[in-house]
């Protein structure tokens, strides 16, 4: 008896898969003599697979894996309907159909000019300001259309904060660059003033670094500090959503972490919208994301099923750079 | 054209080379129960020496796999790949030590004739390493079926087992003489239980990979059968780059299993 072992050739079952990759170039020449007889009697019998098959041929162009949205039980705070927007004759959004879960981070990814900030600046009418702008469809919050007739777009800037790109601090003091807007709002008492401000500086974690510098100019403080005063500002006239176009892509890497933490800090009282082009700040940052591509919203889901198993293949191309 | 081709070329080597280390541990198992029907101690003795290389590559890959999450921040299925090849690289491993472990079995029983011709063992070896090279032609195929069909594989590998077990220990109430080559023989038996085990372990991480889905489809075949909804795996986003990014040429053979051997064991071993 020569040898013992019959195991039978490992042919693919299903030979239209493709192979997840050719051979290795060090894997020694498997010698190519099969085994002539195929074990039979010698194993238990199996039943063939017929449980599952994959496609011949997976061709999936823009294709989506039939798995719904894995749908957290989501408290929409800001929803859009059928958005459409134009600049101009070029449309820029294409009748998105978005929930930003409230008191959630929701991240905004997607390659330079996607639509993802004109998205943004959306949901506080923040385009309304741009000439040749038309939009379609609706944005509501806590179930009321913004762009409805007789809608008070100040008032709603209030309650839809925004920090921008880079920090923006007003030539004036930290302590008036928060009480800008609080006093705008009325706030007189300087007692109550100094409170709210404390208050501002501390939620954006940089009341430690400044209380002994509250009439030092906004202006000498370093970037990450200017971001986060620009966040403290935002926070002072007390609004329920934050938006924030790309905050931290100024910022060094220590800067930008404390920005992070912060967010995490605040979606406890704040529903945060963060347009990023850092794919690792979405994923550390945010608990759910959306992907635009070209004007659409290709997938909008849990940060943690973007990130490691997407639903559509575009998504997926894009966190894999594989395009974009 | 993918813009991350480096990083492509370190996925498809950590995977060729995970490859290499499965049918290294394979063929390890392979020659450790041929070396037990022949009682080959020349070929027990490879197996042995031969398995640093095996903890070499285990230690290699895992070291590679790390870097690749650091340096890459790989996302989705590449994410998937990098995360399951630091689980079945271990599982490879502990394959190739169980196939020490035999090796050294021989060793023990060296002169002794068995006191019955080994027919259930080498049924247990063949279908354990048969689920070992199954799990890695799922691997490179992408196969969720045949995946599917190694976690169903280990229910015969667990019954063969108890059965195998039940008689060594009636041998052995009959003819207390027999305890020692019969405890040996159990520890076998044990050893290749545990193979199939990792197989299993190496199928449900594969199924991770193809469909994102972590499932425990030894439980579940062992439950009420599997009930895989089958669209997961059509239209997977991830499919249409695959051939490219792992710099696939669909003219060229894919990898298939090692030699194994020409005639059936039960040729030489009686019949049970």
């Amino acid at each position: 008896m020569s040898s013992f072992m019959t195991i039978g050739t490992l042919e693919p079952k299903n030979k239209g898969a493709k192979p997840i990759m050719q051979t290795a170039q060090n894997l020694e020449a498997a010698p190519t003599a099969a085994p002539s007889e195929a074990p039979t009697g010698t194993t238990a019998p199996v039943p063939s697979p017929t449980i599952l098959s994959r496609p011949a041929s997976a061709s999936v162009e823009n294709g989506r894996k039939p798995r719904t949205e894995s749908q957290m039980n989501i408290t929409a705070k800001v929803e859009t309907r059928d958005l459409n927007l134009f600049y101009g004759p070029k449309q820029a959004l294409k009748s998105i159909n978005a929930q930003v879960a409230a008191n959630a981070i929701t991240a905004l990814i997607g390659p330079s000019g996607c639509g993802k900030s004109t998205f943004l600046r959306c949901l506080n009418r923040m385009n309304d300001l741009i000439d040749n702008v038309k939009i379609k469809g609706d944005v509501t919050l806590d179930g009321e259309n913004i762009y409805a007739r007789g809608v008070d777009v100040v008032a709603l800037r209030q309650r839809v904060g925004m920090v921008f790109q880079k920090p923006n601090p007003f030539p004036m003091s930290i302590f008036d660059n928060i009480a800008y807007g609080p006093r705008l709002q009325g706030i007189k008492h300087k007692q109550e003033l100094r409170d709210l401000v404390e208050k501002c500086l501390h939620q954006a974690a940089l009341w430690d670094e400044v209380k002994d510098d509250l009439k030092k100019s906004a202006l000498a403080l370093s970037g990450g500090q200017q971001q986060r005063l620009c966040i403290a500002r935002a926070l002072a006239t007390k609004p329920e959503v934050l938006l924030m176009d790309e905050p931290a892509s100024a910022l060094d890497p220590i800067s930008t972490l404390k920005i992070e933490e912060l967010m995490r800090e605040l979606k406890q009282q704040y529903t945060i919208v963060i347009v990023t082009h850092n794919m690792q700040q979405a994923a550390r940052v945010s608990d759910r994301t959306g992907f635009f591509l070209l004007g659409e919203l290709i997938e909008m889901d849990q940060s943690s099923q973007i990130f490691t198993d997407p639903c559509d293949k575009r998504t997926e191309d894009y966190i894999t750079g594989r395009f974009g | 054209m993918s813009i991350r081709r480096t990083f492509e070329e370190q996925l498809s080597e950590l995977q060729s080379d995970m490859l290499r280390l499965g049918r290294f541990v394979e063929e390890a198992l392979g020659k450790s129960l041929d070396a037990l029907v022949r009682q080959d101690l020349q070929l027990a003795k490879q197996v042995v020496e031969e398995d640093d290389f095996a903890d070499d590559m285990n230690f290699g890959l895992q070291a590679r796999a790390m870097q690749l999450l650091a340096l890459q921040q790989p996302m989705a299925r590449d994410l998937r790949i990098i995360g399951s090849s630091l689980r079945i690289v271990i599982d490879l491993e502990r394959i190739g030590d169980h196939a020490v472990d035999i090796a050294k079995v021989v060793r023990s029983l060296a002169g002794q004739s068995f006191f019955k011709p080994l027919v259930d063992i080498p049924r247990l070896g063949t279908l354990a390493r048969k689920m070992v090279a199954d799990s890695l032609q799922a691997f490179v195929n992408r196969d969720m079926a045949l995946a599917v069909q190694v976690a169903r594989d280990d229910d015969a590998v667990d019954e063969l087992c108890d059965n195998l077990q039940r008689e060594l220990m009636d041998k052995m109430r009959d003819d207390p003489t027999l305890v020692e080559q019969a405890t040996r023989l159990l520890l076998v038996a044990r050893m290749l239980e545990r193979v199939a085990d990792h197989a299993t372990n190496i199928v449900e991480q594969i199924y991770y990979v193809e469909t994102g889905e972590m499932r425990p489809l030894a439980r579940e075949e062992h439950g009420h059968g599997l009930a895989l909804a089958p669209d997961a795996l059509e239209h997977h986003p991830s499919d249409h780059h695959n051939t490219e990014s792992m710099g696939a040429d669909p003219d060229l053979p894919i990898i298939t299993a090692p030699p194994l051997g020409h005639s059936s064991w039960h040729n030489g071993s009686g019949s049970s």
